[in-house]
């Protein structure tokens, strides 16, 4: 190797190019951040824990929720993603490093910034974002907080960021493919992020577009979202789902990518349907654009704009439902066993599909009347986000980090872990279903008594997933400092892929040879 | 708290009488799992569909579940099975891309009538507008020149746990909504500040509050009843805090309660929603300080030194309408002057502090109006 | 290596494309937005001023129409219609008023929104004035009849039989410049 890592910390840290370092980088900031968010979860349920309002007001609880959302959606869960996108990708498709290696760097460093400053509008005169992650105007325009104009600064940032971090992935993989790695070799993977990095290209810029214009109703006079001025509070939220519903494949499809690499490899068989997963993906990234209005189903829509949105949002179900199939086929007649990261693929297939389901129910619309914007809804998200995003991002991290630092974790604390994270996941998120139908409205800071029973066990639920993440963190950095060495480069028995091909621990140059791909 | 864990713990453990509870004892209530049926024809469709929805998921979640716990059993490495090695069978893929499309297409058929249903809004017997306030709603009886607010009853006290929880913790309002049985209501709904979202399960009807935007929705039920609903738009800090209750009566109780809407109404624009003017004020207030003032202050306005005030050129007649206003609100303390407050209606008020300042060579030439003194009231 | 033109080349068009989208998002989803909703009656839009061509008159119809006023961020003016349901003949011109009269101790402007339900109605309800087509400046204390002048269209579907029309009031004083005596 020419040359390895700057010794010091700061030069090397701070001004890495190396994708290696970014994405160790954009990993520990995911966790931070979803430590963060997580924390604000815990205010969340403690207050839910009761009826009443024990702990904190109810601006303040609605500045939690708002702040939930936003953390983990744009601070956790899309910079997880774009961190394993920076290891593997190029390990993956055999090129030295990302296309555009500076930009790497800025694309990370924006991050943090971004989340001060969103961050430290909770301890600002007026409080944080208390309009909800969905900043519905003209609650979060004529009726906001003077702190809004930080959030929407905090917000053009990570656009800003995520943007670049996609057009990074997208000329890498475009361009720095290993000879012999055509389009139809990636693994999928790499082929789930590069869609995914062109939907965060056409979708970012909306939702910029989306708060320049709050931006600008409320500093300039404009009138996009105030009926006064012949504007329309309804068009903000034509604005923001055409973002928005983008938004959760964006979240979604990577953790797709991760489950189809893991799943082959503990099965020992490989992926089956390779070429129909990918087709699944693209048209569920094509059906991404064209279904947005399905959150809007109460706002009032013609009979034959909520026909068109039911029908186009129940299409879903068949790209996913191969996805489905496609997994368990893989399993079937392979040679399984289950390591930790299998563990959370499995509990993948099994909660998205479930949380697939509901999302069917959901796309309903006479049904959606009553579920709309009640706990269904939170239980519904939540088993695609958590048990989809974040159970994935936790099977990637033990299925990968092996390769990263050269040790093995401790498979049984990794195996309890995760039956500690199942159980409380659905502990917390199952009974929310129940809450939803019996008509307790989300976002709401206190209840009526007849919820009571639910929100407890939600609530106790929540916690204990709280302090399965700690155990996690606890494994991992127990791995890097004291785990048992290995250096054997597949690391997995079943494991395929150019990845397993560079020594273990992964060297900070690899593929500086392209290799070549029969 | 114990006791509640453990009727949750029992409960579990009887999930049969958890999905079969009605909707109508508080008991059952607690327990509810399931969408409630409601007591409409959109209620019942929005739920006939979700147990339609929920079967139909319940059958594939096992099929496709099921067969991948068989796989997980019967290809474990550590039965000594090697693994296959095929990847594609386009058979099977076409199949299970088709399948499910068609089940979808099953499934539109019942969706589109339920969703018909929601949107006939069309021949209404009344019309209700429902205004979204923070944090409050407005139900106008269009036409019949009735509206009230309708706000949230639980004390603050109730919500901060300094005194214990009513039973209606969060479901109780100042004045319920009313409509009648077997009528056709349609609730034209809009916002007056931010979006709110007007809901009552029991009637399946969700519809957001727009400013500037107004949309219908509409129910009609057969069962007399008290159906509580809430607001479910994100709209600021009181969001948990202003539910919809509304009342269901026969016919004719509901047409015995419009009528006395009716006539309060009429009484309020005749008094205090009324612009009084300089004249009918004069009358008005003379009468009232005959009866209650001039025993004291005396006809002439000029009081008995000493004992009691003269009005006539008094500072207080001649200063700002609102110290005078507060005087026979709040009375004088220590003093014989008592407070009114009680003992005079607004109209009474406002028609006497007119006189006083403008009777015997008072000459503010301002009109006290009864909505001054009841603004006066509520600022209190 | 070689490749960095082609990571130029891409980076500006993918660049481009994200700033199309930025520009897309801020300059044609309002205007589409709003031609939707002409189109489509979404929100009961009603559209400008509509100038009368000859329209025959339907006597063979009658329609409901229903006035509803309210007022935004609760407004201190009056605001209401002075009759409360007229019945017209689709292609029959018709007047009818709202009573405006500002409360406060201030000069203030207002702009009224109006909306039509059912929304498929919204297409056929033609106004040929209204006070909705300009701002409304009103001084305090002061009061006015406001006419809209209207026209259903003898299109108008057969299963509508009842119109509503609703004027949401909102104070506009601290988005205009001038004086309310300038304005009027």
């Amino acid at each position: 190797m020419a040359h390895g890592p700057s010794q010091n910390f700061f030069s090397r840290w701070l001004f890495s190019t190396n994708h290696k370092d970014i994405g160790t980088l954009y990993l520990w900031f995911s966790f931070a951040m979803f430590l963060l968010g997580g924390f604000f979860a815990m205010v969340i349920r403690a207050e839910l824990f009761q009826p009443g309002m024990q702990l904190i007001k109810p601006e303040f609880f609605v500045q939690m929720t708002t702040m939930h959302g936003l953390v983990m959606v744009f601070g956790a869960i899309m910079p997880a993603f774009v961190g394993l996108a920076n290891w593997m990708i190029p390990m993956m498709i055999g090129a030295p490093d990302m296309a555009l290696p500076r930009m790497n760097n800025l694309s990370f460093w924006i991050l943090p910034f971004a989340f001060t400053i969103l961050t430290s509008t909770l301890f600002m005169e007026g409080g944080g974002p208390n309009f909800g992650w969905t900043f519905y105007a003209p609650l979060s325009t004529t009726y906001a907080p003077d702190t809004v104009n930080y959030f929407i600064f905090g917000v053009h940032m990570m656009g800003a960021s995520s943007i670049m971090g996609s057009i990074n992935i997208i000329a890498t993989v475009m361009n720095m493919r290993a000879p012999g790695m055509t389009y139809m070799k990636m693994p999928l993977f790499v082929w789930t992020w590069v869609i995914t990095a062109f939907l965060l290209v056409a979708v970012m810029p909306v939702l910029a577009g989306a708060v320049t214009m709050m931006l600008m109703d409320i500093n300039f006079g404009t009138s996009f979202f105030d009926a006064a001025g012949g504007g329309d509070p309804v068009l903000f939220q034509h604005v923001f789902w055409f973002f928005g519903h983008p938004e959760v494949y964006i979240i979604i499809l990577p953790a797709f990518g991760v489950v189809s690499q893991i799943i082959p490899t503990f099965s020992r068989k490989p992926l089956f349907g390779y070429s129909s997963m990918v087709y699944a993906t693209a048209s569920i990234a094509f059906l991404s654009f064209i279904v947005w209005a399905h959150h809007m189903f109460t706002v009032g829509m013609p009979i034959a704009g909520e026909l068109y949105f039911m029908y186009a949002t129940m299409l879903i179900a068949v790209p996913t439902g191969v996805k489905v199939f496609n997994w368990i086929t893989t399993m079937y007649k392979g040679a399984l066993t289950f390591e930790t990261p299998m563990l959370f693929s499995i509990a993948f297939v099994i909660l998205f599909t479930f949380g697939g389901f509901t999302g069917m129910m959901l796309s309903i619309a006479a049904a959606d009347t009553q579920y709309h914007d009640t706990y269904f809804v939170v239980a519904h998200f939540h088993y695609v986000m958590v048990a989809g995003a974040v159970f994935s991002g936790t099977a990637a991290v033990y299925y990968w980090l092996p390769k990263w630092c050269g040790r093995m974790y401790d498979e049984t604390m990794g195996k309890v872990q995760f039956w500690i994270a199942f159980i409380a996941f659905n502990i917390t998120f199952m009974p929310q279903h129940f809450l939803g139908l019996a008509g307790m409205p989300r976002r709401y800071s206190d209840y009526g008594l007849q919820f009571t029973d639910w929100n407890m066990v939600s609530s106790i639920g929540a916690f204990l997933y709280g302090g399965a993440q700690l155990l996690f963190l606890y494994n991992v950095i127990r791995t890097i400092g004291w785990g048992k060495p290995i250096d054997d480069p597949q690391v997995w028995e079943g494991a395929e892929g150019l990845e397993w091909t560079v020594p273990t621990p992964a060297p900070f140059h690899t593929f500086s040879t392209p290799p070549v791909v029969k | 708290m114990m006791k509640r864990a453990k009727a949750l713990f029992l409960g579990l453990l009887r999930p049969s009488s958890l999905l079969l509870a009605g909707s109508v004892s508080a008991e059952s209530v607690t327990r509810q799992l399931n969408m409630p049926r409601g007591v409409t024809e959109v209620s019942q469709a929005a739920y006939d569909i979700h147990m339609i929805m929920i079967w139909i998921c319940t059958v594939i979640g096992v099929l496709v579940l099921g067969f991948m716990f068989y796989v997980m059993f019967a290809h474990r490495k550590s039965k000594g099975v090697t693994a296959a090695n095929f990847h594609e069978n386009l058979v099977v893929e076409v199949l299970w891309t088709v399948i499910p499309a068609l089940i979808l297409i099953v499934m539109a058929v019942p969706a589109t009538t339920a969703l018909l249903k929601v949107y006939d809004t069309e021949n209404p017997d009344i019309d209700i507008k429902v205004t979204g306030y923070q944090w409050k709603w407005q139900y106008e009886y269009i036409g019949e020149g009735v509206k009230f607010m309708s706000e949230l009853r639980t004390s603050q006290d109730e919500i901060y746990g300094r005194a214990p929880k009513g039973e209606h913790y969060l479901r109780e309002v100042t004045q319920p909504l009313v409509i009648p049985t077997n009528k056709k209501v349609r609730f034209l709904i809009t916002g007056n500040d931010v979006i709110h979202s007007w809901w009552v399960p029991d009637f399946g009807v969700k519809r957001d509050a727009v400013p500037g935007l107004f949309t219908a929705a509409w129910t009609k039920t057969d069962q007399p009843g008290t159906y509580v609903g809430e607001c479910t738009e994100l709209c600021g800090l009181g969001h948990a805090f202003m539910p919809v209750v509304v009342e269901v009566k026969e016919e004719a109780e509901y047409e015995a309660w419009l009528a006395g809407k009716k006539e309060e109404a009429a009484i309020y624009a005749s008094t205090i929603g009324k612009q009084w003017t300089f004249d009918e004020l004069m009358v008005k207030g003379e009468q009232v300080y005959g009866r209650s003032c001039a025993g004291c202050h005396q006809v002439n306005g000029e009081g008995i030194t000493g004992v009691f005030p003269a009005l006539k050129d008094s500072p207080i007649a001649l200063g700002p309408a609102e110290g005078h206003i507060a005087i026979l609100i709040d009375g004088v303390a220590g003093s014989a002057m008592q407070s009114f407050a009680e003992q005079l209606s607004e109209v009474e008020i406002a028609a006497v502090v007119h006189y006083e300042r403008n009777a015997w060579g008072n000459d503010v030439g301002d009109i006290v109006q009864p909505i001054n003194v009841l603004n006066f009231k509520q600022s209190q | 290596m070689s490749r960095t033109s082609t990571h130029g080349g891409l980076l500006i068009k993918l660049l481009m494309g994200a700033v199309a989208m930025f520009a897309f998002a801020i300059f044609v989803l309002p205007p589409l937005y709003d031609l939707f909703c002409e189109v489509t009656g979404i929100g009961g839009k009603t559209g400008g001023a509509y100038t009368a061509s000859e329209i025959t008159i339907d006597t063979s119809r009658k329609v409901e129409v229903q006035f509803v006023a309210t007022n935004n961020a609760t407004i201190p003016w009056d605001f209401y219609p002075t009759e409360h349901k007229v019945f017209v003949h689709p292609g029959e011109s018709r007047e009818i008023t709202f009573f405006a009269r500002n409360k406060t101790s201030n000069d203030m402007v207002a702009q009224a929104i109006p909306n039509v339900l059912p929304n498929n109605a919204a297409d056929y309800f033609h106004k040929t004035e209204c006070f909705c087509f300009n701002n409304q400046p009103l001084g305090a204390g002061e009061q006015a009849e406001l006419a809209v002048v209207f026209v259903l269209d003898p299109d108008l579907p057969v299963s509508v039989n009842a119109v509503t029309l609703s004027y949401t009031l909102f104070d506009i004083t601290d988005r205009i410049p001038m004086q309310v005596s300038q304005i009027q």
